[in-house]
């Protein structure tokens, strides 16, 4: 059982999808704005990548490799579709901020990456566990960003006030560039430093070395 | 494994995953499609009673909105009409059918809107002697992103705010998006919009000083968000003005509508 759980921690640091495969970062930058959205978000990824591994897997000893992409394809668009609709019945108002994303997650290169890399090759319980590590290796670094986001852009966490807000008569005055989606680039650009500073094995070696300056002789 | 990549494994393994894959997702859109719709009428209801400032969270949605009137507005003659079910009828898709609404000239499109439909649905609050108390009417107009759609209400003398509220923009979030400020949106609260029947009603640029003449038919601009306020002003002009609900209102405050 030891290498399920490898299979399961093993993507939420050492491994991380959006750290250092940097995977799936679209969506990290879009909905993490608020808390709430982000976490639905988060249930939705997690759910989607899970059961696609599960899927491709059961099937993997069967799938034609000249079809294989499409495959995996369709059965992730279902769950995408059938994660949807499940959403629009029953939490309608995040539905609408979430709006086109979730529709995304088809195209989220976790899920296809997953499903490619580790579902074609493996069983299908160690799958279902691998997609769920990378679901919740995804949610760890949106919900961090998210948390810095909503609590610095707007000073609430979960719709709830935390620091009072200069328009409301408080006296926190709000970063407005938190709540564009640029602000998540710097946030992800920390998560990673911080993450690599612990773990020096996720620094990669640089591509190319600078050559020293060539000093220009006088009087050419 | 070989004979996976035979032409017919491929086509027997295209053909089943497609109809697995199929039944699996109609049987999640027909099993889910009730709560859908359901969400969606709540919704919209929602946006209307929060625009109008009477949304009450202590009580149902629902149950606040049978309290009020739905009524269909001929916009070119300014009168109720029963040609069109507003159950039914979609003003987004109305707008942009030529056979159901006018095109404006360029004068007259303050509000940069393109088309106006023929007929709107409005929404009327009685009060307790089944006087109106409350007008709500759909507006929209071009901030800066995108088109503000959302509701203005009307206090019973068809002349003084009662609420303003957007249920859909695409303003830059803490400028142009302070639309949603519950702050900004309570100063609208008992503005004029006609002095003599004159549609005045504005939206400055800073801040309105209470002690000037004038000041009933002026709101606060929105700090640095010059083109989303002017939009507000506009798309609020024109809604009230001429071309939009003003001959109605008229109609109404002289009980011919």
């Amino acid at each position: 059982m030891d290498s399920a759980k490898e299979t399961l921690t093993n993507p939420i640091f050492k491994n991380n999808p959006i750290a250092l495969q940097i995977l799936g970062v679209c969506s990290a930058l879009a909905v993490t704005s608020s808390m709430q959205v982000t976490l639905v978000m988060c249930v939705a990824l997690t759910t989607v990548v899970a059961f696609s591994n599960l899927g491709v897997s059961l099937i993997r000893n069967h799938i034609p490799g000249s079809i294989r992409i499409i495959v995996q394809m369709i059965i992730i668009a279902s769950l995408v579709i059938v994660v949807d609709q499940f959403l629009k019945a029953y939490a309608y108002a995040i539905s609408k901020q979430l709006s086109v994303f979730v529709g995304l997650i088809i195209t989220n290169c976790i899920v296809m990456g997953r499903a490619e890399a580790f579902a074609m090759k493996n069983p299908p319980l160690p799958s279902f566990i691998d997609g769920l590590g990378n679901g919740l290796g995804y949610s760890v670094v949106l919900i961090a960003v998210a948390f810095f986001r909503e609590l610095f852009g707007t000073g609430k966490l979960m719709g709830m006030e935390i620091l009072p807000v200069v328009t409301e008569g408080g006296w926190y005055v709000p970063n407005g560039l938190l709540l564009l989606p640029p602000s998540a680039f710097f946030l992800i650009g920390g998560f990673i430093w911080v993450l690599r500073s612990f773990d020096k094995e996720q620094v990669e070696e640089p591509d190319f070395k600078l050559a020293k300056h060539t000093v220009a002789k006088e009087g050419v | 494994m070989s004979n996976n990549d035979s032409i017919k494994k491929t086509l027997i393994v295209a053909f089943s995953l497609c109809i697995v894959c199929s039944v699996v997702v109609s049987t999640a859109a027909v099993v889910l499609k009730p709560a859908q719709e359901a969400n969606q009428a709540l919704d919209r209801k929602r946006n209307i009673l929060a625009a109008a400032g009477m949304l009450d969270d202590s009580t149902s949605v629902e149950e606040q909105f049978a309290k009020m009137t739905t009524r269909v507005v001929d916009l070119r003659t300014g009168k109720f009409s029963d040609d069109v079910d507003p159950a039914e009828y979609d003003e987004r898709k109305a707008s942009k059918d030529p056979a159901r609404s006018t095109a404006l000239s360029g004068e007259e499109d303050i509000a940069k809107i393109f088309r106006r439909e023929h007929y709107a649905v409005v929404y009327l609050a009685q009060d307790a002697q089944g006087e109106v108390d409350k007008i709500i009417l759909p507006v929209r107009g071009y901030g800066l992103w995108g088109t503000l759609y959302g509701y203005i209400a009307l206090e019973g003398d068809a002349s003084t705010v009662a609420g303003i509220g957007f249920y859909e923009h695409k303003e830059t979030p803490g400028l142009g998006g302070e639309v949603d400020n519950p702050r900004w949106k309570s100063l609208w609260h008992g503005k004029q919009v006609y002095d003599d029947g004159e549609m005045e009603l504005e939206v400055i640029k800073g801040t309105v000083d209470p002690s000037t003449a004038g000041s009933e038919y002026k709101v606060d601009g929105l700090a640095g968000a010059t083109l989303t306020t002017r939009g507000v002003s506009y798309l609020v002009q024109f809604w009230l003005g001429e071309s939009g609900f003003e001959p109605f209102l008229n109609n109404l405050k002289s009980g011919e509508a």
